[in-house]
């Protein structure tokens, strides 16, 4: 695996959280995609000998949490809540208007390599929906003339990096 | 209209107040905390008993009695667990908290942990918190340093850590067995009780308390004021505020903070929230979170109170507290009241519903991973594709077959949106193959 140093750091700062070292499953995986974006194959032998377990062990980790993922990724993650409260003001048409915002579907790279959208359960904003997330940052109240000023912010940045 | 009492939110987006400890200490910040290490710890658990508190994650158990069920005697060490893996849809009150004051939390999980002997705490934290998750480790390093947290607490001899962990998206981890098997590194599947009782067997099979987030600050503010004071807030039996979460149709949605008891559904939403959007009338609400069985505007609920007084109520006239909600056949949950008024079709709303808990079931019992998933398909086929008159009937006989069979409660969680939209809406379900003909191909908004 080739993390950061600071990764690496973080890795080892982690484990020393928990009794038992298998409790540091979780972290770990999250240290590591955040590292390299998504959990590469060899992130399965590397976790278990990391945390002297068996590599079925963090695999099944891996494929029952909905937050990891095995393949990379646009260059931003949109997160637009899908559940009741926020399909009531209107969440569905604000996950339709990035898709085609982004000529996109979902869960996608969108052709720009910009971003992949996600139509993921409840992100607990429910007073406030519809709600997404851009990467780490929440977006509330986000009808379609919302969602369009954010697709074109993202595509903006994306220019000028 | 009753008078808001702020407890809990009593600094949530004040102008002014910011997450940080100097904020937190300027406004009498872990004066309670200071007050309680020179208590003894038993004397603070029987101010919690006193107090009533009932668990604000959703099952509503008392909190002294969950902490009396703790196996003292065994040697292990005891662990307490936030659980801040707020997922329940309709509930967003413990995102405010953590976000907005984390040292609230900090404090009434040190003082629980005192009162407990307990020398490791963790916060469980939901994966889709990424800020909640760096604010909570903020807080939690600058209240070590303070000595709140870690060695030698405010110069005693108690000592006890607190370290957040995140979970990764999976509803199940609110479950609280579920949330220790995957604190422990393993996917969320919830024990079977008995034998796996926390408070016996719980994190590396030892003693452990998992509080949800508001339930811990409700603990600070009963020691700060004792607990026979804290029982003069709210009702007999649903003592303290209660914080609801309102979302869907309302004009104002949002949280509110009222002793519990206090407040009707119709004072609520009419009165607190605005009423209905312009133009619109209220259909329907589900009062404590996705879960709870819905309640429909014009059905009448009759009985005795407890007190052998009769009681003939509309869904206006429910005082908002667990055991009234109780009694309608519904449920106070997590305070998350979601609001559906009459431009919402019950078969799609159900179905955006079903596609959630088939979603979220963690899949080790059959008729709770099979049941949910069925209930997906033939509500989502409904809306999308060949509705039949008998559906209503074949979704009602999935869902009575799950709940009772499963090691959670997840199979009621999930059975009982299903059968309480089919017992108050069947009509609706009967008519949707023909209604559906006549609908416009955009309409649908919820599946």
């Amino acid at each position: 695996m080739n993390l950061k140093p600071e990764t690496m750091q973080q890795i080892e700062e982690v484990i020393t959280h928990y009794p038992q070292k298998r409790s540091a499953t979780l972290p770990l995986l999250h240290l590591i995609q955040e590292d390299i974006g998504y959990l590469p194959p060899e992130t399965t032998e590397w976790v278990a000998a990391k945390l002297e377990i068996q590599p079925i062990n963090v695999y099944e980790v891996i494929t029952f949490y909905p937050m990891f993922r095995q393949k990379p990724i646009g260059r931003r993650h949109i997160r637009v809540c899908r559940t009741l409260s926020c399909a009531l003001t209107g969440g569905y048409k604000t996950c339709e208007t990035l898709k085609s915002e982004f000529n996109t579907e979902l869960n996608e790279i969108s052709p720009d390599g910009n971003v992949t959208i996600e139509f993921v359960e409840c992100l607990a904003s429910c007073g406030t929906g519809p709600v997404l997330m851009v990467d780490d940052e929440l977006h509330e109240k986000v009808d379609c003339a919302k969602a369009k000023q954010i697709a074109a912010q993202i595509k903006a940045e994306a220019k000028s990096s | 209209m009753p008078e808001q009492r702020r407890l809990i939110f009593q600094h949530i987006d004040e102008s002014g107040y910011s997450n940080d400890i100097d904020c937190y200490l300027r406004n009498g910040g872990y004066e309670v905390l200071k007050k309680a290490v020179t208590q003894k710890p038993e004397d603070l658990r029987e101010e919690v008993k006193k107090s009533g508190l009932r668990g604000r994650g959703g099952a509503g158990f008392p909190c002294g009695v969950k902490w009396g069920l703790v196996d003292r005697k065994s040697g292990k060490p005891i662990y307490l667990i936030v659980n801040a893996d707020e997922s329940e849809p309709g509930t967003f009150k413990d995102r405010y908290i953590m976000h907005q004051d984390p040292h609230q939390l900090i404090e009434g999980t040190m003082i629980s942990c005192f009162a407990n002997n307990v020398k490791q705490a963790y916060i469980y934290i939901r994966g889709e918190f990424p800020h909640g998750a760096k604010i909570l480790e903020k807080a939690i390093q600058e209240a070590r340093d303070k000595k709140f947290v870690g060695q030698n607490i405010l110069g005693t001899d108690y000592s006890c850590e607190i370290f957040v962990h995140r979970g990764a998206g999976a509803y199940i981890c609110g479950e609280e067995t579920g949330l220790i098997e995957s604190l422990e590194g393993k996917r969320a599947n919830p024990r079977i009780k008995p034998p796996y009782f926390p408070a016996v067997l719980g994190l590396y099979q030892c003693p452990t308390i998992v509080n949800n987030v508001e339930t811990l600050c409700h603990v600070k503010h009963i020691i700060d004021m004792g607990g026979d004071e804290y029982t003069k807030i709210g009702t007999p039996g649903n003592t303290g505020t209660r914080v609801f979460c309102v979302s869907g149709h309302v004009q104002k949605p949002g949280y509110y903070e009222f002793p519990a008891g206090t407040i009707t559904m119709g004072q609520l939403l009419n009165e607190v929230c605005g009423g209905p959007l312009p133009g619109r009338k209220f259909k329907a609400v589900i009062p404590g979170g996705s879960s709870a069985k819905i309640l429909k505007f014009g059905e009448r609920f009759k009985g005795k109170l407890r007190s052998g007084e009769a009681y003939d109520w509309g869904v206006e006239d429910v005082p908002m507290d667990f055991d009234s909600l109780a009694m309608i056949g519904t449920m106070g949950g997590s305070g998350g009241v979601i609001v559906m008024d009459d431009s919402v079709n019950m078969v799609e709303a159900l179905a955006n519903i079903n596609a959630f808990y088939s979603h979220e079931s963690c899949g080790q019992c059959t008729p709770c991973r099979e049941g949910s998933l069925w209930m997906k398909k033939i509500s989502s086929r409904m809306v999308h594709g060949e509705a039949r008159k008998e559906d209503g009937a074949l979704l009602k006989s999935v869902a009575d077959q799950i709940p009772g069979r499963t090691i959670c409660a997840f199979g009621e969680a999930c059975s009982w949106p299903t059968q309480s939209f089919l017992a108050k809406f069947g009509e609706e379900f009967t008519a949707y193959p023909e209604a559906k003909k006549s609908k416009p191909a955009d309409s649908h908004v919820l599946v």
